[in-house]
């Protein structure tokens, strides 16, 4: 136990590693416990992953054929919590542990015991959230939204999905404040901000962000909890109140979040990009600006998920208005990938075949998001299927995307060994083509008016749903191969250099792959020459 | 800055995160089950939140004795500083959802019930005898809430305007507290932090007293209409926040007494100052909001 102070002198001897549980059980490091984030993500991305299967198989043809209703609507409220909490969130902060130190020429985080609890909360707050399947009443099922006066009347799991929230709510907030702290005070000396890798500034907002909203996550549900045990009436019109009350809270969090989940995304391919089009990224520092003005602006346009349900006309024409000016920073974004790519001399390994796809199939999504934030729009598409291929081209073709690219891109840092190139390409393939098998006629079915979140529908949408249902048991099948392959990576592989991708820059790669179990026990001293933009 | 990156601070595996971790999970379990009607889950709320404390004593023995140790570097202390003030800012949104819920009742429901706008069709429908008002005295379904009817709220120029006193003098004397400190005078420093505890708590004693005489005479209550709802989540987790400030201080105090702070290091007692100006800054949100106007 000699260690507590790395002193310059002796840093050769310093790595040696705790061993057996309690290396992972008390962790202070920062790459074991991005490790933990990592390997949670993608386990729950199964267990989320599973229960999508269930609604694509009982939605593969009219009339009820599997599952009873009130299970498939829990199966739609738990999945979407899953994933967003349980798969996006985590992943992002496993990254996020793993490279901030990396990237910034730090030994590690700034609270490394913080850490370890910002990681171990999550199983916990899962736990809470997933054994209300088997209890009187069922799993969660008013939707993900958790709106009143529908998921008061939840059964025994109610105060259950309520503490899960709160537990996961002080997982991430700890876990932000935790890289702000990094980010800020343990640059290495010549780090200034605007040297910054993008995935680190894309960080610095994103814990920003989570910071200022999940508080207030957790009053909105704080409230639900009293009204239904402790005769409050904040979201009843009886005793004065307002459900929709609950949505303007719970939307003014659930804006800022759907940014909490795509902003490490453009991090990862903003660092991706430039290395395999050989060419510094394009327009850093409209990236840095584009990056906090989105940020920024989330705040404001919260009620665009409340269009029909209700407001004064002042506030749908300003929170139309709002939406559409997140376009303009997005924009400056994609016009800065391409632009990125523009003569750039190109290779095609795993991780820029995903940014790719990212960049294309991310546009579609924020073209209709445009076409949702259009209230008058909006009165036809709310609710319908148009809506939920909205968010799932934004969300997997978007954020899960990004973070398969960005674990092809790492993993060879990571372990030391390069993943198998053919299955990552077949892997990419099998999944950009099932994932638009599945998503894309979701759009029509909107369009045409299936509503969301009900197991059966009228048989003019049986065509699409079926294929939406193949390509949903294609997409997800594809990724026991992304499992296989991450798998057999850490196992074992031909040996990768220091800088592992030809054309990559940043201080990650000035490290030994598998990096030291501290990264950066000497501070580097970094110049423009050496820093990543 | 080069002198704080020549050596770096890591600390050891830690067992407190994990601890603290199940504890929590103890506690929501038995918080949970105690919701759902079952007076096991007290029991074991009961064991989970005496885990919680457990958990916070070791963890800052152990902070305190690494400190105490030297082991901490200019570094560690503004990462401390970094994340006590996010953590501050954390809890600065968490009061703005109950404050946005005030707003939104006095702004928007109310005056709505009452046909306000476009929503006269909503007051003919659904309670036409219902009358917006604030402090909202008769709700509109007198049925669907046990205790209905108000005689009276608190007025802002009585306890509530005496509080606030209180609590300004406290943010004064933790600052006189501060100022010796830096001066090396110990006992002015435990006299000051000793008066401001002593504060904090007289401030605590008359808001339950408040509480009790609501309950009893004016019959407002938790559960009596939005304005109860709005009025106690507010001031109940402020008055929640008040205690725990209150006994970060004692430990200040018990701390100081002991002789462990320097002129020139002393974040914990910085930290738990801001911690007490975020409290007081809460209720001058209060006052004004939910008390006066
Ligand atoms: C160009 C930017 C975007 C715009 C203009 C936009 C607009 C909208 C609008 C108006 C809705 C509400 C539709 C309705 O319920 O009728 C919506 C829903 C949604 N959006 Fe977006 N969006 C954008 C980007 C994103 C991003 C980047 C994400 C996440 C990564 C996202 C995730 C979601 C989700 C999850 C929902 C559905 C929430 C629910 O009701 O369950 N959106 N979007
Ligand atoms: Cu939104």
């Amino acid at each position: 136990m000699s260690e507590a102070v790395i002193h310059e002198e002796h840093h050769d001897d310093h790595d040696h590693k705790p061993t057996g549980i309690g290396r992972w059980l008390f962790s202070t490091n920062h790459k074991d416990i991005g490790t933990m984030y990592l390997v949670f993500a993608l386990v729950m991305f199964f267990i989320g992953g599973a229960m999508a299967l269930v609604i694509r198989a009982e939605l593969f043809q009219p009339g009820l054929q599997y599952v009873d209703p009130v299970f498939f609507n829990s199966m739609t409220t738990v999945h979407a919590l899953v994933m967003i909490f349980g798969v996006v969130m985590p992943a992002g902060v496993g990254l996020a542990n793993w490279l901030i130190p990396m990237m910034i020429g730090s030994p590690d985080m700034a609270l490394p015991r913080l850490n370890n609890m910002s990681f171990w909360i999550l199983p916990f707050a899962f736990a809470l959230l997933l054994s209300t399947m088997f209890m009187e009443g069922g799993a969660p099922n008013g939707g993900w939204t958790m709106y009143p006066p529908l998921t008061l009347q939840l059964g025994n799991a109610f105060p259950f999905l309520i503490f899960a929230v709160h537990f996961l709510g002080i997982s991430s907030i700890m876990g932000a404040i935790n890289i702000i702290a990094t980010v800020f005070n343990m640059r290495a000396p010549g780090m200034t901000f605007m040297r910054l890798p993008l995935f680190v500034w894309t960080w610095i907002i994103t814990a920003f962000l989570l910071i200022a909203s999940l508080p207030v996550l957790a009053g909105a549900v704080t409230m639900m909890l009293t009204d239904k045990f402790f005769g409050t009436s904040f979201f009843s019109a009886a005793g004065g109140g307002d459900p929709v009350m609950f949505q303007h809270v719970f939307w003014f969090f659930g804006h800022p979040e759907v940014y909490i989940l795509i902003l490490p995304a453009f991090g990862i391919v903003s660092q991706i990009i430039p290395t395999f089009a050989r060419k510094p990224l394009f327009g850093y520092e409209s990236m840095v600006y584009a990056t906090a003005s989105i940020a920024f602006l989330s705040f404001f346009v919260w009620a665009h998920h409340m269009f029909t349900v209700g407001m004064p006309l002042a506030g749908e024409l300003f929170f139309m208005y709002a939406t559409m000016s997140i376009a303009v920073p997005t924009g400056v974004k994609i016009f800065n990938w391409v632009a990125t790519m523009w003569r750039g001399s190109m290779t095609f390994e795993t991780p820029m075949l995903f940014s790719l796809a990212f960049v294309i199939l991310f546009s579609i999504g924020g073209f209709s998001g445009l076409m949702l934030g259009i209230t008058p729009a909006d009165f036809q598409y709310h609710d319908t299927y148009f809506v939920v291929a909205h968010f799932h081209y934004v969300l997997v073709t978007g954020a899960v995307f990004a973070l398969f690219a960005g674990t092809y891109y790492w993993l060879p840092k990571w372990t030391g060994h390069m993943y198998d190139e053919t299955l990552g390409k077949w892997h990419f393939w099998l999944s950009t083509i099932s994932v638009n098998v599945l998503f894309f006629p979701q759009h029509f079915l909107g369009l045409a008016g299936m509503p969301r979140r009900i197991p059966d529908y009228s048989v003019q949408f049986a065509d699409f749903n079926m294929i939406s249902s193949i390509g949903g048991f294609a997409f997800g099948f594809s990724q026991l191969l992304f499992l296989y392959v991450v798998i057999k990576c850490v196992r074992g592989g031909s040996k990768v250099s220091d800088q592992v991708w030809e054309g990559a820059h940043g201080l990650e790669w000035t490290l030994p792959s598998p990096p030291p179990f501290h990264s950066f026990t000497t501070p580097p001293q970094v110049t423009d020459a050496t820093a990543h933009s | 800055m080069s002198d704080a990156h020549s050596t770096y601070f890591i600390p050891e595996p830690s067992r407190w995160p994990i601890v603290g971790t199940l504890a929590l999970f103890v506690s929501f379990v038995g918080g949970a089950i105690m919701l759902n009607g079952s007076g096991f889950g007290t029991f074991i709320l009961g064991l989970g939140v005496a885990a919680i404390i457990y958990m916070f004593s070791g963890w800052f023995a152990d902070v305190i004795a690494e400190s105490i140790a030297g082991k901490y570097n200019q570094q560690v202390d503004v990462s401390f500083r970094w994340g006590m003030s996010w953590f501050i800012f954390s809890e600065v949104m968490f009061f703005a959802a109950f404050f946005g819920a005030l707003y939104y009742a006095r702004q928007f429901s109310v005056p709505w019930l009452g046909g306000e706008g476009a929503k006269l069709l909503t007051h003919e429908l659904l309670w036409p005898e219902f009358f917006a008002d604030w402090p909202l005295m008769v709700i509109p379904d007198l049925e669907a809430f046990a205790s209905s009817l108000y005689h009276e709220v608190i007025p802002a120029w009585g306890i509530p305007a005496i509080n606030t006193a209180i609590l300004l003098s406290s943010g004064l004397t933790v600052t006189f507290a501060h100022w010796s400190l830096k001066k090396n005078n110990r006992k002015g420093l435990c006299w000051w932090l000793f008066a401001t505890v002593l504060l904090g708590f007289i401030f605590v004693f008359l808001q339950a007293g408040e509480y009790i005489h609501s309950y009893h005479e004016l019959n407002v209550k938790f559960d009596s209409g939005i304005y109860g709802s709005t009025f106690f989540i507010l001031t109940g987790f402020h008055g929640f926040h008040v205690t725990m400030g209150a006994t970060m201080l004692m430990v200040i105090l018990a701390r100081s007494i002991k002789g462990h702070f320097s002129e020139h290091n002393h974040f914990a007692f910085e930290g738990v100052a801001w911690y007490w100006h975020f409290v007081d800054v809460v209720w001058l949100g209060l006052f004004i909001f939910v008390y006066w106007f």
